[in-house]
């Protein structure tokens, strides 16, 4: 397995081998299918629309619905604005969705489509009528990374839809970021615990965690609906969660409507879980319930049963930043040692806030930004460690260097428990701390000698 | 061939209940993109095979199963050779998407790398969109170079690389000189034709420019064939080659599943060319044909029947008693060993109907598999297919050459002045003849479906959904982006691209792997417990709710 890969680092500067990160545009589709009744759009080729729709529906195992601009060479020379048009034209008459939101890629970006300009002719051309709400962000493939193009689409949410009438509402918009719909659910189960009134933008639950009923819909009941969106402008707070994903549109609704936000991390583990908590007990002016005092009591509980065996275990973690960082906060809390911390994706953030939480307790980390499995693999090479946390990607370095592995992230394509179970909120970290006890001890009982196999632990 | 009664206002037989579905299925669409897919949309009739319109654009705007022409050219047909390193010179999306998501399962000679469990990429930059890329693929080789010692590199552009103008081949010429290995490109930019299909092609005339022929060095073997549009998908071509060598006949090359670069670079010293998928492959075998003399002839080995037939017509031509008895034999012991289960299946199963939507050669293959246990296919479709694919090879003087197909490079294939070398004498070729045999011969999907059956070529979401209204198939066949809507509806939908991480479903074994498939997806009880107690008898026990509380 990964036989090319060996310990011995050679300098590459062109070269990305194994990528901890793809590019913007399936970012936007996945934003875009948080809100309700949307049909996300890809102004491109029709390879991109294929390679995001499938990507999506591994990790889902569900539907996951877009359309495509369908570019040929002829577009790609003269503009795509035939192209787009006809696409209009087509969606809103057999789809029949509520808003549709493009998003660009590579190719129409390189020849300088422009989204606007194109809709605003079609609705000139009388070919789009008034109220088809049409939104759009720009999702260059060589800029950024799959967060960049998430971000992007969720600004857009609000550059095009949110308003602020001048009456004050008694809700507070959330940022979940790039999580699961379990993630989404468990935000809003832990918001009406606590009384809090939210808006979730995006809104992945009951739209890609579908119950089986024998009966397709286009459009599920879940997402935030565009009249929610349009709201947001008018909350008390936005909390951003996640400095990559959530933090532009919590800025942009900010500069537009006045809305003043707070930047959080993922509610991974108990710390970030406790601010998130706590920030919307104060916007919401409530008290925290018993109940979820006792989801963090018992989280506590079992951090205390099986600290022993978390303890100084040395860890190597991939993902995209605000999840690495927000994970990275909860091995420091359990006493392990992420001695390597990697994202694909680019941002100066990551770096600084990773030091800034390893500081301490593992002060010879390495830590990068724009990273890959391969280098990470080849760390791993040099100095081993106890466990790899990564997505489904990171299987190959596993089983090449026989280490236990948690699947964490996007995209998970091989296993199932992402789709139901949350990472976020004190269960979501009561999860994590199963699972990577499950992988711990499923290769020590299958491995050590047989005198040492532990009945009890 | 049934249809909801409901949803048919005509019922005075079955052609014209067939046609009001059609009608069905297009009224929603707007006129233009009606007048479009009604063209693609036919009833079948086996004897005057109607025309599908096919390889056409799909409309902007309508939900298409289809890629782009680098998933056909790298994720279809180059990917799979797993010691030549690949790297992807655009942003990062296209080479990390066909990482490992195809199933062309590759077995490396202990201790080698094998480069499918690798993504490799130029990573580009908005600094190379403005500035130009070039620079950075050169270096980008010289460090894969450096780092892996590979045989051979292959680079595959993507949109914006055409878009700003890098000469992938250029660079591939120069560092083929700088580093003494074979580096060859494709220009495979997405946007190129209207699928995978030109990718196909693409990828193709770049194997055979760069590297069959490079070997002349033929196996000893005394029979020896290629197995041409073969992927190795979960192992298939595993059980031919393994069928094959029972029967006593040598595979030397099979492009692409599980092959190795000095295998495709003695491809051209074979006796004869089998093709499985005509779709993707069926330049190389032309081209194959007019430069070294390799006839070629169309298999199927998906479906014992057809397995059955596809044997026999490779010992047809090598036309030797010995090879002729020793292929009955291995066709009676894989049947027999076949029959319980097929039986057993058959009796459970037969009288089902299918739907296949699907590439440009399965959802005509895996008709036969069906058709092993009794199962009727009611409808079908490619996603990529040509006409050819459809009507058959006789109509290819007919199909007019479109602008979206025309830039797609045809190969001026001439034969080769010393390796040029017919394979049969006349007089074996004249003999074959008159016993029936015929070269080129692929007939299509639609000569072996039924009277009425629906074609659907390019199928779109809105055209599933109305066809699961209106046919209710007991299975539809398909890929991973309508599976799940499949499902919700209730039906079972079996991924013939990935086999649902299943397989092999080639060959005899792999047909009993797919036997078994079958009657474990119809027979599942998860679609049982779909309609909750509460649901189907709601009543109510009188005596709690007649309480006064």
């Amino acid at each position: 397995m990964l036989n090319g890969t060996t310990a011995e680092i050679k300098e590459r500067s062109a070269l990305r081998i194994n990528p901890a990160k793809t590019c913007q545009p399936i970012g936007a589709v996945y934003a875009a299918l948080g809100v309700h009744g949307c049909m996300p759009h890809s102004h491109g080729s029709q390879g991109c629309c294929a390679f995001h729709r499938s990507h999506l529906t591994r990790h889902f195992k569900e539907p996951v619905i877009a359309t495509t601009s369908s570019f040929t060479e002829g577009s790609s020379v003269f503009g795509g604005l035939a192209n787009l048009h006809q696409a209009l034209e087509n969606i809103f008459t057999i789809y029949r969705p509520e808003i549709v939101a493009v998003h660009t890629t590579c190719l129409s970006e390189v020849i300088g489509d422009d989204v606007p300009t194109i809709v605003k002719r079609a609705r000139e051309e009388g070919k789009l009528a008034a109220d088809k709400i049409v939104i759009h962000a720009n999702t260059p493939s060589f800029v950024g990374s799959h967060v960049t193009g998430f971000a992007n689409m969720v600004a857009a949410f609000v550059k095009y839809l949110s308003e602020k009438s001048g009456t004050e509402r008694d809700q507070i918009n959330v940022i979940p970021g790039w999580v699961d719909p379990p993630d989404m659910r468990e935000l809003k189960r832990i918001a009406a615990q606590l009384g809090a009134n939210i808006v979730l933008f995006p809104d992945t639950s009951d739209v890609l965690d579908l119950p089986q009923t024998g009966i397709y819909e286009m459009y599920p009941k879940g997402g935030v609906t565009v009249e929610q969106l349009r709201t947001t402008g008018d909350s008390a707070a936005t909390l951003a969660l996640g400095h990559f994903a959530s933090q532009p549109a919590a800025i942009a609704l900010d500069d537009k409507c006045g809305v003043p936000f707070v930047g959080l991390e993922l509610p991974i583990g108990v710390g970030a879980t406790d601010e998130f908590v706590d920030a919307l007990r104060r916007y919401a002016n409530v008290t925290v319930p018993s109940s979820l005092a006792g989801e963090r009591g018992r989280l506590l509980d079992v951090m205390g049963d099986m600290g022993q065996y978390l303890y100084g275990k040395r860890v190597a973690v991939s993902g995209d930043p605000d999840h690495v960082i927000a994970l990275t906060r909860f091995l420091v809390e359990l006493d392990m040692k992420p001695v390597y911390v990697i994202t694909g994706s680019p941002g100066n953030h990551f770096e600084r806030r990773v030091q800034e939480i390893l500081r301490e307790q593992v002060p010879d980390a390495k830590i990068k930004q724009s990273a890959d499995l391969f280098e990470l693999h080849q760390w791993m090479k040099q100095e081993p460690v106890d466990l790899l946390i990564a997505n489904t990607y990171g299987k190959y370095v596993a089983r090449a260097e026989n280490v236990p592995f948690v699947r964490f992230g996007f995209p998970i394509l091989d296993r199932m428990g992402h789709r139901v179970f949350p990472t976020v909120g004190y269960q979501g970290a009561l999860r994590l701390i199963d699972k990577m006890i499950d992988a711990l001890f499923d290769k020590r009982d299958r491995e050590c000698p047989e005198e040492l196999l532990e009945l009890v632990q | 061939m049934a249809i909801d009664e409901k949803a048919s206002s005509v019922n005075d037989g079955e052609g014209s209940a067939a046609k009001s579905a059609l009608d069905a299925i297009l009224k929603a669409y707007p006129p233009k993109t009606r007048k479009k897919r009604a063209k693609q949309i036919v009833l079948n009739d086996p004897e005057t095979i109607p025309v599908v319109s096919a390889n056409a654009r799909s409309t902007p705007g309508i939900i298409t199963q289809r890629g782009c022409c680098y998933a056909g050219c790298k994720g279809v047909v180059l990917g799979p050779v797993h010691d030549v390193l690949h790297i992807v010179h655009g942003p990062v999306g296209c080479s990390y998407y066909t990482w490992g998501t195809r199933r062309n399962l590759g077995r490396s000679k202990e201790g080698d790398t094998n480069y499918i469990q690798y993504c490799m990429t130029t990573d580009m930059q908005e600094e190379q969109i403005i500035f130009g890329g070039e620079k950075k693929l050169r270096q980008a080789i010289r460090e894969a170079y450096d780092i892996f010692k590979p045989k051979a590199i292959s680079v595959y552009a993507t949109c914006p690389v055409g878009l700003i103008g890098d000469d992938v081949h250029a660079v591939a010429r120069e560092m083929k000189a700088e580093l003494g290995i074979n580096v060859f490109a494709f220009s495979c930019e997405g946007y190129k034709g209207v699928s995978q299909s030109a990718g196909h092609h693409i990828a193709n005339n770049g194997v055979f420019k760069h590297i069959v022929g490079l070997d002349d060095v033929a196996d000893e073997a005394e029979y020896t064939i290629n197995v041409l549009g073969e992927y190795n998908i979960g192992g298939d071509a595993w059980e031919i080659d393994e069928l094959l060598r029972k029967c006593g006949i040598h595979v030397t090359c099979t492009l692409s599943g599980d092959v190795t670069y000095d295998q495709i670079a003695r491809a051209h010293t074979v006796q004869l060319n089998t093709v499985m998928c005509h779709r993707s492959i069926n330049y190389m075998a032309e081209m194959m044909e007019k430069k070294y003399g390799i006839p070629w002839i169309k298999v199927n080995f998906i479906g014992a029947e057809q397995t059955a037939k596809s044997l026999r017509k490779i010992a047809q031509y090598f036309d030797d008693e010995k090879l002729i008895a020793r292929v009955e034999q291995v066709i009676m012991q894989e049947m027999s060993a076949l029959h319980p289960v097929r039986k057993i299946v058959a009796d459970r199963c037969r009288g089902k109907k299918a739907a296949l939507f699907v590439g440009g050669s399965r959802a005509h293959h895996y008709q036969a598999l069906f058709a092993d246990i009794g199962m009727e296919t009611i409808a079908a479709g490619h996603e990529f297919a040509h006409r050819d694919d459809y009507e058959g090879r006789s109509v290819l003087p007919t199909i007019k050459v479109d602008a979206d197909s025309r830039n797609i490079e045809e190969l001026d294939v001439v034969p080769d002045p010393q390796r040029f070398a017919p394979r049969r004498t006349e007089a074996q070729l004249a003999k074959l003849a008159e016993g029936g045999f015929t070269f080129r011969d692929y007939a299509g999907m639609m000569a072996e479906m039924k009277k009425d059956t629906l074609i659907i070529d390019d199928i779109s979401h809105h055209e599933i959904e109305k066809l699961v209204q209106l046919y209710r198939p007991d299975i539809i066949c398909s890929g991973i982006k309508d599976k799940y809507v499949i499902e919700k509806m209730g039906i079972p939908c079996k991924q013939l691209h990935s086999y649902d991480y299943g397989g092999p479903y080639a060959a005899f074994t792999g047909a009993a792997n797919f036997y078994r498939e079958m009657d474990r997806m119809l027979h599942t009880k998860v679609w049982k417990f779909v309609v909750p107690p509460w649901i189907a008898q709601p009543q109510l026990q009188a005596s709690y709710s007649s309480g006064a509380r």
